[in-house]
């Protein structure tokens, strides 16, 4: 009978060098799924190229709209993180019903990390996305009018709103436990929200229940803040009424502050508690 | 010495047909280096124990300790020293054999050198190669199985935990885990592994823990489990059903209790076997009846649980209870 022998853990270090670490194991895993899943590189690189070029190409001239390529880019952007961002939904809810969440949750890591790598996942996708999106953009005449800050910044907002949203996104998925009940309500929710915005036509142009509704839609407010950020906005629209969408970066950095003080610690609580069947 | 305690261990899910109790005053000790099969039908409570003991539930009442620490208020402690692998195969599907392994091996924080030479090792010791570097998507049930396997023995954990392991494997399949899993416990490894498989407690472990109703009914090595429900079985089998009566009669009046007649088979339990045997072949000979078989048997786990439980390890009581269970959850 030959002893076990218990291989020396490496140092562990202070619980932010271990989250750090972990976090980083877990985005791994995610980074790798993204090369091998076939579904998702085609949502990642072909989706956005023919949505803007649908968009840009064959609505365009029907868009009773000036300059739409600009108009349009904004809520192409939006639209497509937004989705973007379900991923995290449905992945935690196919992770718990596979069992490997019992295999993580039985390790001695930091309980964020797997939530950190998921979302990490969803902001890895999103960024290839903007990078393609804006590539088509500026061959279909997209153009960046303000400055490269305000370049960076419309990215930059609209990416940390999403990477907030994957939060949100993470907990339903943990709440919900069904890949297919997430996929199928995150459809049924965000394209009507996505919609019934300012993303794809002005909000001026439609009946007033449905300019109210657009008016107050987060979506609008990100949109809008994108827009003025890349200088796509059309001075000659009339002025919203809807004070999220007056203020709309302020409107946008609250509601990233609000999702990320309230869905970070929660899902992190909920991660600490779930167990496949 | 004993390195698993559990004291009074509660947990009740809410259902829509009520509270289910999964676990209602559960006790468990297994000493150092030792195997126990916790051996109970569906929604006995194993996984529920695993589970608390594995730190992915806490208990509504009671305490466990492992390696003297207490699950419940230490867990992170108590997962370096575990490795548990549950009744699904919990590997990442679109990653590698190799990948899978190595990245258990970085969250239990062996650093990325001894995590790779790790999983190289486990890869050769658990013949994955062909899975070693390709996804696990596409490979069978039993590979999926090895690789799970493999992941709770990265650390060469102090303690196991196995949550039927070969719970939906072909019988090879299960003949080649069960080999692995006994030469891990000639290694020294305390396991405590969970079966509704009388023959795998059997098999595998040097001591079995009978569950029903979230509690332990009956506890001890498989020999004094077979004991407690008496000792040999007389069994005949008749060429003509129509014997079947007579020959009851004839066991009845040898035996030590009422037997059982399963069409042309009828068995007792007796007090000195070979005795009764003789006893028994003559009466028949006397009044004519001819016999296909005769014998006498050691009693099996399937009688000590039916015994036991008054139902079988499986049977339509806890399969609803099982549903009730996955609803809850």
């Amino acid at each position: 009978m030959t002893a076990v022998t218990q291989p020396a853990y490496g140092s562990v270090g202070s619980p932010l060098t271990q989250l750090i670490s972990d976090g980083w194991i877990a985005t791994r895993r995610n980074l790798i799924k993204i090369k091998r899943v076939p579904e998702i590189l085609v949502f990642t690189i072909l989706q956005p190229i023919m949505f803007v070029l649908l968009f840009s190409q064959v609505y365009a001239g029907a868009m009773n709209v000036p300059d739409y390529v600009n108009f349009l880019m904004a809520g192409i952007f939006a639209q497509t993180v937004i989705f973007g961002s379900t991923f995290s939904g449905a992945a935690m809810a196919q992770d718990l019903k596979d069992g490997i969440i019992d295999r993580f949750r039985t390790l001695p890591m930091s309980p964020a990390a797997v939530l950190i790598g998921r979302t990490n996942g969803d902001l890895v996708i999103n960024s290839i996305s903007m990078l393609i999106m804006m590539g088509t953009g500026w061959l279909v005449g997209w153009r960046v009018t303000t400055s490269f800050w305000g370049f960076l910044g419309g990215v930059a907002i609209l990416l940390l709103f999403s990477y907030s949203f994957s939060w949100v996104m993470a907990l339903l998925g943990m709440s919900v436990r069904s890949p297919e009940v997430i996929n199928n309500a995150s459809f049924m929710i965000l394209f009507p929200l996505t919609f019934i915005s300012n993303a794809f036509v002005p909000i001026h142009t439609m009946p007033e229940v449905l300019k109210n509704i657009a008016e107050w839609n987060p979506v609008s407010a990100l949109v809008e803040s994108a827009r003025m950020l890349f200088g796509n906005t059309n001075p000659e629209f009339p002025e919203p009424t809807a004070w999220t969408l007056q203020n709309p970066i302020i409107t946008v950095i609250v509601g990233i502050v609000v999702m990320l003080t309230i869905f970070v610690p929660l899902s992190v609580k909920k991660f600490k508690s779930i167990s496949s069947r | 010495m004993t390195i698993i305690q559990a004291e009074g261990l509660k947990k009740t899910y809410k259902s829509k047909s009520g509270p289910v109790h999964a676990l209602a005053g559960l006790n468990l000790s297994v000493p150092q280096g030792t195997v126990k099969a916790l051996l109970g039908p569906n929604g006995a409570g194993k996984t529920t124990a695993v589970k608390v003991l594995t730190t992915l539930i806490k208990p509504d009442e009671g305490s466990a300790h492992i390696d003297g620490i207490d699950v419940v208020r230490n867990p992170k402690a108590a997962r370096r020293i575990i490795g548990a692998s549950g009744q699904y195969a919990a590997v990442d599907e679109n990653l590698t054999g190799f990948e899978n392994l190595e990245m258990v091996g970085r969250l239990y924080h062996l650093g990325a050198k001894t995590a790779r030479k790790r999983a190289q090792e486990l890869i050769e010791q658990f013949e994955l190669t062909e899975a070693g570097n390709r996804p696990v998507k596409g490979f069978s049930g039993g590979m999926r199985r090895r690789i799970d396997l493999a992941g709770a023995l990265v650390i060469n954990p102090k303690i196991l935990f196995l949550d039927e392991p070969t719970t939906g494997l072909d019988p090879r399949s299960r003949l080649a885990l069960w080999e692995i899993i006994t030469k891990l416990v000639n290694d020294g490894t305390t396991l405590l592994l969970t079966t509704q498989y009388l023959e795998e407690a059997d098999h595998l472990s040097d001591d079995i823990a009978v569950i029903d109703g979230g509690k332990v009914i009956a506890e001890g090595t498989s020999d004094e489990l077979k004991a407690q429900i008496g000792g040999h079985r007389v069994v005949v089998t008749l060429v003509d059903e129509a014997d079947a009566g007579a020959a009851r009669d004839i066991l009845a009046r040898h035996g030590d209790g009422t037997p059982l007649v399963n069409d042309r088979t009828v068995e007792v339990s007796v007090v000195e076997g070979p005795r009764a045997l003789q006893y028994v072949l003559s009466d028949l000979g006397q009044a004519n009846i001819r016999l296909h078989d005769a014998g006498m048997r050691r009693p099996t786990l399937d009688d000590v649980f039916l015994t036991l439980t008054g139902h079988k390890a499986e049977d339509e009581k806890t399969r609803k209870i099982d549903a009730e269970l996955e609803n809850a959850q």
